[in-house]
């Protein structure tokens, strides 16, 4: 009779639609890591002094990490990533200065054009302010002007080294210090660019601002990293998105994301994630691990992770949230779709130190192919953290019976007055509610993309509009084959 | 138009159906009476192409084509339409997101070009009229939160949207209170003509008094024991399913 | 305090014995104790790396040098007065880990089955023991691999197809003697075959103020059709140190229910795991925890689905007042040919005082797809309204706070079936509260 769900995922994957390459000439650091491929990063980016003392002292601190205590969790298993086997710095060699877009290399104008990101059509229609960056260097950012105006500072961290040192220094590795974890101390040393953004006092930031993360050359890491603070009172809404083009070999994106949040600050922080995820066998895609924190310094602030993660081969990656001020608030939404042999590991940590903390963990695991999705997550509510609030939603969906669901939620509470709440499911995709919508006519697959879409609602929601869009199409993308 | 013969179904290793044969046409409404757990929902799910079921003998056809042989959405398209007994709820998917993505599903397959916003939602309204459904439940989640009576209501919004060929009411009185029975039975009405056919199934004769049925079927474990007019269905409220289920030995020769 | 003692003193010890024994060390069995002691020794005692003891360091056992004792410390009076109203019927005393034949009391059963001393039925029957032992509580840690190497005392019941076991079977523990920290390493088995029904309370008391270990190992089958239940007791003084492990495995159509109820004892650690080992079974687990002074309880649960069409239930309740801690690890794990599993776990803690901790770790791994599976944790505090109303309608603060404690185990009380069971858990309960 009509198709079962078990007898499926027959359909080839979907071409990933982003798997082209760009030709251009490119400025290679030749492969491997050592103190002389840093100062060679450091002398090509022409930074201070300082900055390469710091490069050079989170690159010791990396070697006497053991490799055996990189971060390894219980649901994931790759094969070692061979850290002399990477190119460091990759960048198109005719970037120099770019005062204006029509100084871009025509071809890498086409490349973004490809991704749909237009730059000149994001410029003139959609009001986004946008930041490419391309392998390693930041290729141009948009609306630099118009943002000055306000005091708003959005430009590449190269740029920020060289033209705001001090807030530089002032606030980088002061949320994610190199010592943090094995990536976070390899990212502080080798991290080629990536996007700043100062938000100055009482100032809403008019439009979204967005980055465009691209790994092009082979063999390349892309070690992005971003830094955002909100000073008292500020707004910010930032989206980030990737790709990379498909290849056989495992590439490897280690960034670190740092948000600043002061006094009755507020920064969104968006990201869809479509890093070329391997192929149908599970060969190639692009090893993904970030470390993402931001901290509620100030009182009132808020920060809210929200996140869209279909690509990669693996996933690690947990958006936290450190709510040191007073009433401070911490929010967490995914989704994450794994299919055919991907595995991710993705979740939250909700830190509460301030009195009435609030922090909202939503969670939505989709698996399918012989993927593996796990939620990991803490919630800590420290002595004197009174009043703190947590609730958490986390559920999966599994579509197909030889993919797997994980929930591994942390909870540690020292506080008597917290509230912290955590509801869980585990389930198939509604057959009732699959038969229900074929009944009226729409293809299975279709009846799929609209459950899910519907499942995620909680979510997209959270998104800037066109984001969400997007985040609805790479969902059906991505899911495309998991049944037939 | 529907022709189902000698139709036998499993349900997990029991016999369900034991034998049906059924022919409607065009312009027909039949009506399938019984007691519960008579295998009444089995058949009109077995129309419709539900997983779970295992054929085991027999054919369903409409106007020629082997249903048997189509997947759910096949068979949607070329119009056979099911009001569920029991609508499920699609948390997140708007009642509109999903009836537009339907019916423009059927108007593709039909070589219709299909309605874009603005002309998709003038037919809604049009037909929200029809069954009184308010605009409230139109922005809603599929069936979510609604109450038993606003779900009947929202299959019978669908029959009228999507204008199938043949369709199969399950139980669609169950739940209603009078003024809501007279709403959608006057959709049903509203629905019916020389084109289409309807068969309704219920076990209780109220609806059959709104949706007058041109033949009735009597299904008891699994097979038609009896067949007639309309004023069967009268006979079987006054006497019972025990009289079709112990005849006199006069009449046991079905 | 040195670190050698921690696994030294217990290899020495288990020399010790060795040389005490006869022919017993040529048995099967001292084999299998000699295996365990081997596997001690690789493993030592676990510490807070090992992410399955992250929240409980044991570190604080090596400051005592533990010893047996001597049974003829307790009266008849002391242990009537533990014996429990309606669940009576049979009573197996062990104490400082010794069976005291004196002190027990065993109904005359049908053919068949056995309630015993494990050292006499490794005597009578070695056959029987050496089938079962090891056989399911597999060595994860030193814990069970000391129990394991030092397995001797302790109760072994065996229930054969179609027997009915008369009345309920109590297995009372006390531990204590002046002057002297006792270590005892009970070591269960319960056997149960086609279509029985047994009903079993574990109980653990200590005498004196004395610091004493009790490392206790259960392992239990569920025959096909059949029904174990089983209410674990922990009632020792704020000093002792417990360990414990149970595996249950179950076989077709059979029901296993286990009460975890911690009232006493410093540092408690309890593992209680179950295998659905085949189609149509449910595992009940449920546990309620109270807690006060500088206790630390750790609850750490496994429901391993291995076979599809099975449920589990499990629900976990704490309160923790004063410097106390919880811990509660939940595993739900459904294998990959467990369709059709259904899996609910619940798990809520309320903290009455600024000091109390509570680490809650609820997990679901789950491999198959048809499945319903939930869980849900949540730590919170008495509602203050509530307490308000109360006392606004004459109740006392204290009394005020008991009654709302109740009322959030009540959930658990809803889930007992055995009368004589709820009714004294409903009086253990008052009593700590009051
Ligand atoms: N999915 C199913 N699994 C097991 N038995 C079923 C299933 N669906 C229907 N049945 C059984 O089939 C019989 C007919 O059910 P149904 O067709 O729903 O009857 P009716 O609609 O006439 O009340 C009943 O005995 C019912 O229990
Ligand atoms: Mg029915």
């Amino acid at each position: 009779m009509s198709t079962d769900l078990s007898n499926v995922e027959e359909l080839a994957i979907s071409d990933y639609k982003y798997g082209f390459e760009t030709d251009i000439e490119m400025d290679v650091v030749p492969k491997g890591l050592s103190e002389e491929t840093i100062r060679i990063i450091s002398a090509k980016k022409n930074e201070p002094e300082w900055m390469l003392e710091w490069r050079l002292k989170a690159y010791r601190h990396w070697l006497t990490i053991k490799h055996e205590d990189q971060p390894h969790w219980a649901n994931i298993s790759y094969p070692a990533v061979d850290f002399q086997d990477i190119i460091y710095y990759a960048a198109p060699k005719r970037k120099i200065e770019l005062k204006s877009l029509d100084e871009v290399d025509p071809e890498l104008l086409k490349t973004f054009e490809k991704l749909g990101i237009s730059l000149q059509e994001q410029k003139r229609l959609t009001g986004v302010a946008v930041d490419a960056v391309f392998d390693s260097v930041s290729v141009t950012t948009t609306f630099k002007e118009e943002l000055s105006r306000l005091g708003i500072i959005f430009c590449s961290m190269s740029e920020a080294i060289q033209e705001h040192p001090e807030l530089v220094k002032k606030y980088i590795g002061s949320v994610v210090p190199y010592t943090d974890n094995f990536y976070a101390a390899l990212n502080s040393a080798v991290f080629t660019d990536g996007s700043f953004c100062y938000i100055p006092k009482g100032v809403r930031c008019p439009m979204e601002l967005s980055t465009y993360f691209r790994i092009n050359t082979s063999g390349t890491g892309q070690f992005e990293r971003t830094l955002l603070i909100a000073d008292e009172g500020g707004y910010v809404s930032y989206l980030e998105g990737c790709t990379a083009p498909m290849r056989d070999e495992n590439q490897l994106h280690a960034a670190v994301v740092e948000l600043i949040a002061m006094d009755d600050a507020t920064i969104k922080y968006s990201t869809v994630q479509n890093w070329y995820p391997g192929d149908k066998e599970g060969k190639g895609g692009i090893y993904n691990f970030v470390t993402k924190r931001g901290a509620c310094r100030g009182n009132n602030s808020k920060i809210t992770w929200t996140q869209v993660e279909t690509g990669s081969a693996i996933t690690w990656k947990y958006p936290s949230c450190i709510l040191q001020g007073d009433n401070s608030i911490g929010e967490f939404y995914s989704v994450a779709v794994t299919n055919n042999h991907q595995q991710a590991d993705t979740g939250t940590k909700m830190i509460h130190l301030g009195k009435n903390t609030k922090s909202t963990i939503v969670s939505k695991g989709i698996s399918a192919g012989k993927s593996n999705n796990s939620y990991r997550g803490l919630v800590k509510v420290h002595k004197n953290a009174d009043n703190a609030r947590n609730f958490t939603q986390c559920d999966s969906l599994l579509i197909g019976d030889r993919c797997g669901a994980h929930t591994f939620p942390y909870i540690e509470v020292s506080n008597e007055s917290a509230k912290v709440e955590h509801e869980a499911t585990t389930s198939k995709i509604g057959e009732d509610q699959l038969f229900y919508l074929r009944q009226r006519g729409i293809a299975q697959e279709d009846a799929i993309n609209l459950i899910v879409n519907g499942y995620c609602k909680d979510v997209f929601r959270e998104l800037p509009m066109e984001f969400a869009v997007e985040a609805q199409k790479l969902l059906s993308i991505s899911l495309e084959g998991s049944v037939g | 138009m529907l022709t189902v013969k000698d139709l036998f179904v499993r349900v997990e290793d029991k016999e369900i159906l034991k034998g049906i044969n059924l022919e409607v046409n065009a312009g027909e409404v039949h009506a399938i009476m019984g007691p519960n757990g008579s295998g009444k929902s089995t058949l009109a799910n077995v129309i419709a192409g539900k997983d779970g079921y295992e054929v085991t003998g027999g054919s369903v056809t409409m106007d020629g084509m082997d249903l048997l042989d189509m997947s759910p959405e096949e068979r949607a398209r070329e119009g056979v339409f099911l009001a569920f007994q029991y609508p499920v709820e699609i948390p997140g998917v708007s009642n509109a997101t999903f009836l537009k993505t339907a019916l423009n599903e059927i108007r593709k397959h039909k070589g219709l070009e299909e309605l874009d916003a603005m002309n998709f939602l003038k037919f809604m309204r049009e037909k929200m009229k029809v069954v009184g459904i308010d605009e409230k439940l139109i922005n809603r989640p599929v069936n979510q939160g609604f109450s038993g009576g606003e779900k009947k209501r929202n299959e019978i919004f669908q029959l009228q949207m999507l204008q199938p060929k043949l369709a199969v009411l399950d139980e669609t009185d169950s739940g209603l209170d009078i003024d809501a029975l007279k709403i959608v039975s006057n959709g049903v009405n509203l629905f019916r003509s020389k084109e289409n056919a309807v068969v309704v199934v219920t076990h209780y004769q109220r609806l059959l008094d709104y949706i007058i049925p041109d033949f009735v079927h009597v299904l008891v474990d699994g097979r038609i024991v009896k067949s007639g007019g309309k004023e069967l269905a009268l006979e079987l409220e006054e006497k019972g399913y025990d009289w079709v289920i112990n005849p006199e030995p006069a009449a046991a020769t079905v | 305090m040195e670190n050698t003692r921690n696994k030294e003193y217990y290899i020495s010890e288990f020399k010790k014995t060795e040389q005490s024994m006869n022919g017993e060390a040529s048995s099967a069995f001292h084999q299998i104790r000699k295996q365990a002691i081997a596997r001690f020794d690789e493993m030592g005692f676990p510490t807070v790396k090992n992410e399955d003891w992250k929240y409980t360091n044991v570190k604080q056992l090596f400051d005592f040098d533990f010893t047996g004792g001597s049974a003829g410390v307790v009266t008849k009076k002391d242990v009537d007065a533990l014996h429990i109203k309606g669940l009576n019927e049979n009573i197996i005393v062990l104490v400082n880990g010794v069976y005291s034949e004196k002190l027990s009391y065993i109904k005359k059963q049908n053919s068949g089955i056995i309630i015993e001393n494990l050292n006499s039925v490794l005597k009578n029957n070695p056959e029987l023991v050496l089938e079962h032992i090891g056989k399911y509580a597999s060595i994860e840690n030193g814990f069970t691999a000391l129990n394991t190497a030092f397995a001797k005392e302790g109760t072994v019941i065996f229930i054969p197809d179609n027997a009915e076991v008369k009345g309920h079977i109590h297995i009372l523990n006390i531990t204590g003697e002046a002057g002297k920290h006792i270590l005892t390493q009970p070591r269960n088995l319960i056997v149960t075959g086609k279509n029985t029904k047994v009903n079993i309370i574990e109980s653990y008391h200590s005498t004196g103020i004395e610091e004493n270990f009790v490392n206790a190992v259960s392992e239990v089958v569920v025959g096909e059709n059949s029904s174990v239940e089983i209410y674990r007791l922990q009632q020792e003084n704020s000093g002792s140190f417990h360990i414990n492990r149970t595996q249950a495995v179950q076989a077709r159509n059979s029901v296993f229910t286990h009460y975890s109820v911690t009232l006493g004892g410093g540092l408690v650690r309890n593992d209680t795991n179950v295998l659905l080992d085949a189609e149509n079974c449910t595992g009940n687990l449920y546990g309620l925890y109270l807690t006060e002074g500088s206790q630390h309880v750790d609850n750490h649960t496994l429901i391993d689905h291995a076979k599809p069409h099975c449920q589990s239930n499990e629900m976990y309740k704490g309160v923790l007042n004063d410097n106390s801690r919880g811990v509660f690890n939940g595993k739900v794990f459904v294998r990959e040919d467990a369709q059709k599993t259904n899996a609910y776990q619940s798990n809520k803690a309320i903290l009455l005082a600024n000091t109390a901790t509570i680490d809650t770790k609820p997990q679901l791994e789950i491999y198959a797809d048809d499945v319903k599976c939930s869980h849900g944790a949540a730590i919170g505090q008495l509602d203050d309204e509530a307490v308000f109303y109360l006392r606004s309608r004459g109740i006392g603060a204290d009394l005020a706070k008991t009654v709302l404690i109740r009322a959030f185990a009540n959930d658990i009380f809803e889930t007992i079936e055995n009368e004589a069971f709820h009714e004294h858990l409903n009086n253990l309960v008052f009593e700590k509260l009051g």
